[in-house]
């Protein structure tokens, strides 16, 4: 029971990454009908602004708080994300204003190629870290009812917190604020939305900032843990048969789809991985979706497509 | 002036059926096929036919065979690097564990077994569509990219986990020189060409647009939605099959499954969207356009005298090719296809606009 419950707790973090991931797909894919391909990249970029910033800050102006410095380079990564996510609506996406599915797809794949050279030319392309302070030490939990007790990373729960307040703060963004409930009239119908007098240009440009900024928070997650590097960008993949897992247009989806991945992916190369040879870990998590998706076609919780003549 | 119809009567269905009906069109076709196969070998020098004439031909045939699926029957598919996969191993194994295998018919085999593969992964097509279809084609992908990696039967064992081919040859001619590769892979494109070409525009070929324009519609009128998706798939994987065989055997010589990795596939699709999606012609000019894109951003620096870095060049390439695609799509969503047949329009008028 141990160590199926460590790998439970395992696929769970990882889960919660490729939630965060997802939910900027989500986020975007409802308000404008983008399938954002370029959210892993936009995951990158945000984590070598972040790395780079905090080592730039003490550097130059010789401010030596830790805690400080990451603030800092955090609302300035931040901020990067937000002029991107104007120039991305100003020079792309407004100007492919009712184009196909297909065309955006490509849009924001050309997007992708140019966030993961401009990112590595600006920031460098060596592997950072990102420290902010994350305990590295492990934890044993539950010692009483298993031999040994269970091994679980400090730093894993400290990321499922930060993950949970992310959401949290989303939720409220999007239930009490009036942008919020105006970024929802736009994901319910654009036509309507505009037509009561909500600027779409500014909504899109909003909706970018907030998956940059969700990629921004999913890429010092990830960095913290792993460092950060251009295989980040690779971790959208990953992301993508959780989104049609849990429905292109549902941000609970998003994050039910993501810790069921999380899990799944991690259990079946442990438990299938050994018969089939190994490393099932790439491909299994889109079988899986597939598969579903014979089933329901929607996802999980995405909304049912009905056709008219 | 030169570019003119009138006159040219017909007076037959067959006459009016042709592929290029118009005289002067297939007198450029004719044109273009004799300087491709009798002056392009003279003129050429090595490296022009290793580096860019062959990748050429062949992205060519894989971006024409996703065409058929992608343009003409409105399926999107991010899979296509798993299929040319699927197609150079099959013909590998037929190769290497039949003895006495013609390459031809490895080669004709391979697409086979792709096609076998595309349809298998196109069964989901008849549920879901869009945007989830093009990431569940990604399973294929990534089941291929894992399959040929960790499977040794694949590799025939190989300890190394690369493969490699070792004397082509067709009806004891060797196909060693890149001058015979090179005919041979035109040969072998220009016939595919021709049977897309006459496929799109009989039966099927309307079928299948007819189920990419709007697939209810199409249902009511008495098209089966099943077998025309279904026949899509399989054509589409069989010429994309053949494709990554040629590519494995031809270009490559010994290949790792890396050589088919996802980043072909989405070149793939660049190609057809940034050629014109639904036009044979198109699939040509988008695989031109990328292959000699990256020599053209390597090459500009080197010209201009200023000296940049390795790491530098490769970022800068990204970054034009991203920036290129996306202003290619802004500016002319119906690919180089489409400017192709706006020119063509414009010189049946000239010099006498209206």
């Amino acid at each position: 029971m141990g160590p199926f419950l460590e790998t439970l707790f395992g696929g769970l973090m990882v889960g919660m990454l490729y939630s965060l991931i997802a939910l900027g797909f989500v986020l975007i894919y409802k308000a404008s009908g983008v399938f954002n391909f370029a959210q892993g990249a936009m995951v990158l970029f945000a984590a070598l602004a972040m790395a780079r910033f905090a080592e730039w800050i003490p550097k130059y102006t010789g401010l030596n708080n830790k805690f400080l410095d990451n603030a800092i380079a955090f609302v300035f990564a931040a901020l990067v994300m937000v002029v991107l996510a104007w120039l991305i609506q100003k020079l792309v996406l407004g100007r492919l204003v009712n184009q196909d599915g297909i065309t955006l797809l490509m849009a924001t794949l050309g997007i992708t190629y140019f966030l993961e050279g401009s990112g590595q030319a600006l920031f460098g392309n060596d592997i950072y870290k990102i420290d902010i302070g994350m305990p590295k030490d492990p934890i044993f939990i539950l010692e009483k009812t298993f031999q040994g007790g269970l091994l679980v990373n400090k730093e894993d729960l400290y990321a499922a917190v930060i993950a949970a307040v992310l959401v949290a703060l989303l939720a409220l963004f999007f239930q009490k604020t009036a942008t919020g409930r105006a970024l929802r009239a736009v994901a319910d119908d654009h036509q309507a939305a505009q037509s009561i007098g909500i600027p779409l240009d500014r909504i899109w440009v909003i909706v970018w900032s907030v998956a940059g900024v969700v990629a921004l928070v999913a890429g010092v997650i990830w960095g913290s843990k792993l460092g950060v590097q251009f295989s980040l960008s690779l971790v959208a993949l990953k992301a993508l048969p959780v989104v049609i897992l849990g429905g292109l247009t549902s941000i609970p989806g998003a994050i039910i789809g993501g810790l069921l991945i999380g899990v799944g992916e991690k259990l079946s190369e442990i438990y299938l991985g050994p018969l089939l040879g190994g490393g099932i870990e790439i491909w299994f998590a889109y079988v899986l979706a597939l598969a579903f998706l014979l089933v329901r076609p929607q996802g999980l919780f995405g909304e049912k497509i009905i056709d008219r003549v | 002036m030169l570019y003119r119809e009138n006159g040219q009567f017909k007076t037959s269905y067959r006459a009016d059926q042709q592929i290029f009906p118009i005289l002067q069109d297939r007198v450029a076709i004719g044109v273009l096929l004799l300087i491709a196969f009798v002056a392009v070998p003279f003129i050429a020098d090595e490296y022009m036919l290793r580096a860019i004439l062959i990748p050429f031909l062949i992205l060519s045939l894989a971006a024409l065979g996703l065409n058929i699926l992608v343009g003409y029957c409105g399926q999107i598919s991010l899979g296509t690097g798993a299929f040319m996969a699927v197609g150079a191993y099959a013909a590998y194994n037929f190769m290497v564990r039949i003895d006495g295998m013609p390459l031809l018919v490895a080669l004709l085999l391979g697409g086979l077994t792709s096609t076998a593969v595309g349809v298998l992964f196109g069964i989901p097509s008849l549920r879901i569509k869009g945007l989830y279809l093009a990431v569940a084609t990604l399973a294929a992908q990534f089941f291929a990219d894992w399959a040929f990696l960790r499977v040794p039967f694949f590799t025939n064992n190989s300890s190394s986990g690369s493969v490699s081919v070792a004397s082509l040859s067709v009806a004891g001619i060797p196909i060693e020189t890149p001058v015979s590769r090179y005919i041979f892979c035109l040969a072998i494109v220009c016939i595919f060409a021709f049977l897309a070409k006459n496929l799109v525009r009989g039966h099927i070929g309307r079928e299948w647009m007819a189920i990419r324009d709007m697939d209810v519609a199409a249902e009511v009128i008495g098209i089966r939605p099943v077998y025309a998706k279904l026949t899509a798939f399989a054509v589409s994987s069989f010429i994309v099959g053949v494709a990554g065989a040629l590519w494995g055997f031809v270009y490559l010589g010994s290949w790792e499954p890396a050589a088919f990795s996802i980043d072909r596939s989405f070149q793939l699709l660049f190609m057809v969207i940034i050629g014109g999606l639904g036009s044979i012609m198109g699939s040509f000019f988008g695989a031109a356009f990328i292959v000699l894109l990256p020599l053209f951003l390597s090459a500009v620096p080197r010209w201009l005298g200023i000296p940049i870095s390795v790491v530098t060049t490769s970022h800068l390439e990204f970054m034009i090719f991203g920036a290129l695609i996306v202003f290619f799509l802004i500016v002319e969503p119906h690919g180089l296809a489409r400017l192709w047949s706006t020119g063509k329009e414009k010189l049946r008028l000239w010099p006498f606009p209206h």
